[in-house]
């Protein structure tokens, strides 16, 4: 099974990180994986946007033109991705950052106040880590505890002491997937 | 080495270089590229190599040149406007027959262009690029594992042809993330000073002289002409393909670098709607597969050549199908990249023709 | 009432896209103020780098090219040369000015080139994400100089303008910074009197300025301003370096 996502927000969201991070467990896990990201002029203060490959079989195109899933994590980012999604796949959506609704209804819509949930988790910046969670659990592209052990090569030195806030990140956000999946 | 590695294309070819023998780097920083000399910036003092920014790529190619002559495996990495200063450079290594390696991460042109992926260089690769008859080996990775892979064979086959060996890729390829597995380091002590190297004449019984100049015409012919025996010898035995599943397709899709592998998603979705589509993807661009687009012009209905230019390779394979087939074409300009339903819903038009 | 701040009329209305407290934006009014209070703004072809400042013509309304990376100075010769009634300019990074371009540069300046080069030193190539730069400084640390410039390696800091006051073809030659309105100031007098060395013909002007570039030096905009003046200015001092007669 090829399992594809497009993660998009503003530079500095944790974008890369949660596309990178995602990629190292698929590695991890043995299978095939691509990180495509977005380079360029529209990184600095624009939108940045990463595609992420995981597969069982090699992968042919690392680019995502119909996305089958998709982390938004701002407005412009649902603007640009909504029309492209294909047919009941799934937006993840970042709601504090994003104040309208999915105007499609033929795809599957998962929205979390990702802000309030990061705060309440004790770290503004984790949101990305809960969206992919939400990801993870509701796709299954890798296990959540390859991606919480993957999070110890990228979260090094000083930046060590965020392993524990991101794992629990990555849990709530699978929780809230879970309920979500429950509810539907 | 067994372990595998979740990394940039762009840091792949560096690594890949540096185990492969690379022992001096001389560039000039420009996008989408950056990572590469970074990367060696960082990885060669380390080694006790050499690692060295130069003033303009025009510079940094003639660094090449001169470690080239002294037989010491040196490579420059850069990208289109940067590719274009260094011609000069290029077509005196290639008289002079020196081996270094040259990696081209093509953006948007002409001219400044931008800095997205493009292929637009494939006539300058191939066809010389400079002034004189000559060419450069040209090979065209399409994943990131497979960009680590060629960089040994670049510096081994610079080596045995005494030859500039160019790879090809673009900023996609540079920029992607891919788990990618090492070959061998290649062992540096075992590196000797070539016999035709200019070091120093020391106990040799000659002097070295290695120069691109003849001021007679005949001498100058016959220069060209050990050029020549040279490319026909590459020629005969260094062109490299992969055939994907060509078996049974009834059309063929020949694309490079990252289009061809885009193409194969393209084969796949066409194969799942039952058209029987396969990829004739040159590997080395210069020594050109022609033979097998050749033969394969019996089986297949026409050709399909996608590319992100306006059909460069393109008149290559039209040359190699010579005319026994139609060969239709589909490229992006100035940095698109196509995507798989794109040159699916291209290559359709001309079914049932 | 009485205006006390006003956008120079050679500003285009655009946003600039220079990183916060990077002082190509400080460098574009000053040049654009002198552009209003000469009049020479129609006059003005400006020849823009490859480098941040690739898009000045978004911000300054002039006539306008770009040159390959490095070649600034030998574009605006052949305006100059075929076109002596325009006001030629160009503004030009220190890679591209003294690393690819210092041939072109060297030889406008022996040539006596009626033209005016204002150029931003900020010590590293911000286009491309902060290498080394021939006036970075030793010891400094960036994405290829990763262990710090060393001397050995790497050779010691380019100082154009001390270099170009010893030919006789510049007509003016100064070095400025834009740490503070003082040093603006001053900055501003010297392309001004670089502007004039160019409207009487005098020859070859530059007005080096001193810049910041906070992104790639990896600092908030009021440090990258305390660095100019702890580490940068010791080394790189202001001053004017050669004025010809006539230029005022
Ligand atoms: C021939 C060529 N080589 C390299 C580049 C890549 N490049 C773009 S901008 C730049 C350097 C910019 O640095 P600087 O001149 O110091 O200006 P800054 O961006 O710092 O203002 C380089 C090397 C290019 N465009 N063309
Ligand atoms: S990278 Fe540096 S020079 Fe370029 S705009 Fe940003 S701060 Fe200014």
């Amino acid at each position: 099974m090829e399992k594809g996502v497009v993660i998009s927000g503003f530079g500095g969201q944790g974008v890369m990180l949660a596309g990178e991070l995602l990629a190292e467990a698929g590695k991890e896990e043995g299978k095939y994986v691509t990180f495509l990201p977005s380079y360029g002029p529209e990184m600095r203060g624009g939108t940045a946007n990463c595609h992420v490959i995981v597969s069982d079989t090699t992968i042919a195109s690392p680019i995502i033109g119909y996305p089958k899933a998709a982390i938004v994590l701002n407005l412009p980012s649902l603007d640009k991705y909504e029309p492209l999604m294909k047919k009941d796949g799934i937006i993840i959506i970042n709601k504090t950052l994003v104040p309208r609704e999915v105007k499609r209804d033929d795809v599957r819509v998962l929205q979390i106040d990702a802000q309030h949930v990061a705060e309440d988790l004790g770290n503004k910046k984790v949101v990305n880590m809960i969206l992919l969670g939400a990801y993870v659990e509701i796709e299954k592209p890798v296990k959540i505890e390859t991606l919480k052990n993957a999070l110890k090569s990228y979260l090094t030195g000083r930046k060590a002491e965020l392993i524990e806030v991101n794992e629990r990140a990555l849990e709530k956000g699978a929780e809230i997937a879970r309920d979500f999946m429950g509810v539907k | 080495m067994g372990e595998k590695l979740l990394m940039k294309g762009s840091e792949a070819i560096a690594e890949a270089a540096i185990r492969a023998g690379a022992m001096a780097f001389f560039g000039y920083p420009i996008t989408p590229q950056n990572e590469t000399p970074e990367y060696f910036s960082r990885r060669m003092p380390e080694l006790g190599r050499v690692f060295l920014q130069a003033e303009s790529e025009v510079a940094a190619i003639n660094m090449v040149y001169g470690a080239a002559c002294t037989g010491t495996r040196a490579i420059t990495t850069s990208s289109s406007p940067g590719i274009s200063l260094m011609q000069e450079g290029f077509s005196y290594i290639a008289n002079t027959n020196v081996p270094c390696v040259v990696v081209n991460a093509m953006r948007g042109g002409p001219g400044l262009g931008d800095i997205a992926p493009a292929q637009a260089d494939y006539f300058q690769a191939t066809k010389g690029g400079g002034h004189g008859d000559y060419h450069s080996i040209v090979i065209a990775p399409h994943t990131v594992q497979e960009e680590a892979d060629l960089m040994f064979d670049a510096f081994e086959l610079a080596d045995k042809y005494r030859i500039m060996v160019v790879v090809l890729v673009d900023g996609l390829l540079g920029q992607m993330m891919e788990p990618v597995e090492f070959k061998d380091w290649v062992d540096v002590k075992k590196f000797k000073t070539p016999e035709w190297a200019t070091v120093g004449q020391g106990d040799r019984a000659q002097r070295n002289i290695l120069i691109s100049f003849d001021i007679l015409a005949e001498g100058l012919e016959k220069m060209n002409l050990v050029l020549q025996n040279k490319y026909a010898k590459i020629r005969e035995n260094e062109v490299r393909f992969e055939e994907y599943k060509m078996d049974d397709a009834d059309y063929a899709i020949t694309a490079f670098g990252t289009v061809a592998r885009i193409a194969k998603t393209t084969i796949e979705l066409a194969r799942n709607e039952g058209i029987k589509i396969g990829l004739i993807r040159p590997i080395t661009l210069y020594p050109f597969p022609e033979k097998v687009i050749e033969n394969r012009a019996s089986n297949v209905k026409f050709f399909f050549d996608t590319e992100m230019n306006e059909g460069q390779m393109l008149e290559d394979v039209k040359l190699a199908v010579n005319g026994k087939k139609p060969v239709y074409f589909h490229g992006r300009l100035g940095g698109i990249v196509p995507t798989a339903e794109e040159i699916l819903d291209e290559f359709k038009k001309h079914l049932g023709g | 009432m009485k205006t006390i701040y006003k956008v120079p009329s050679a500003i285009t209305s655009r946003d600039t896209t220079y990183c916060p407290g990077c002082t190509h934006g400080v460098a574009h009014r000053i040049v654009a103020e002198l552009l209003d209070e000469t009049g020479l703004t129609k006059k003005t072809v400006i020849v823009w780098p490859v480098g941040c400042s690739v898009f000045g013509y978004y911000f300054i309304g002039t006539d306008a090219l770009i040159a390959a990376h490095g070649r600034a100075c030998a574009m605006a010769t052949g305006i100059k040369r075929v076109h002596p009634e325009s006001f030629v300019m160009t503004y030009q990074g220190d890679g591209d000015l003294a690393s690819i371009g210092i041939a072109e540069t060297v030889h406008a300046a022996a040539r006596g080139e009626n033209i005016t080069t204002v150029f931003i030193n900020n010590g590293n190539y911000g286009m491309t994400g902060g290498q080394m730069s021939p006036t970075t400084l030793i010891g400094q640390v960036t994405t290829t100089s990763p262990y710090g410039r060393k001397p050995e390696l790497n050779g010691f800091p380019l100082h154009v303008p001390e270099m170009l006051a010893t030919m006789d073809g510049p007509a003016y030659i100064a070095r400025g910074a834009l740490d503070n309105p003082q040093h603006i100031n001053q900055a501003k007098k010297f392309i001004q009197k670089a502007f004039t060395a160019q409207q009487k013909r005098l020859g070859y002007s530059l007005v080096e300025l001193v810049s910041t570039c906070p992104t790639n030096w990896k600092m908030t905009p009021v440090e990258s301003i305390e660095r100019v003046k702890r580490e940068v200015l010791p080394i790189f001092p202001l001053g004017e370096f050669r004025a010809v007669k006539g230029v005022e």
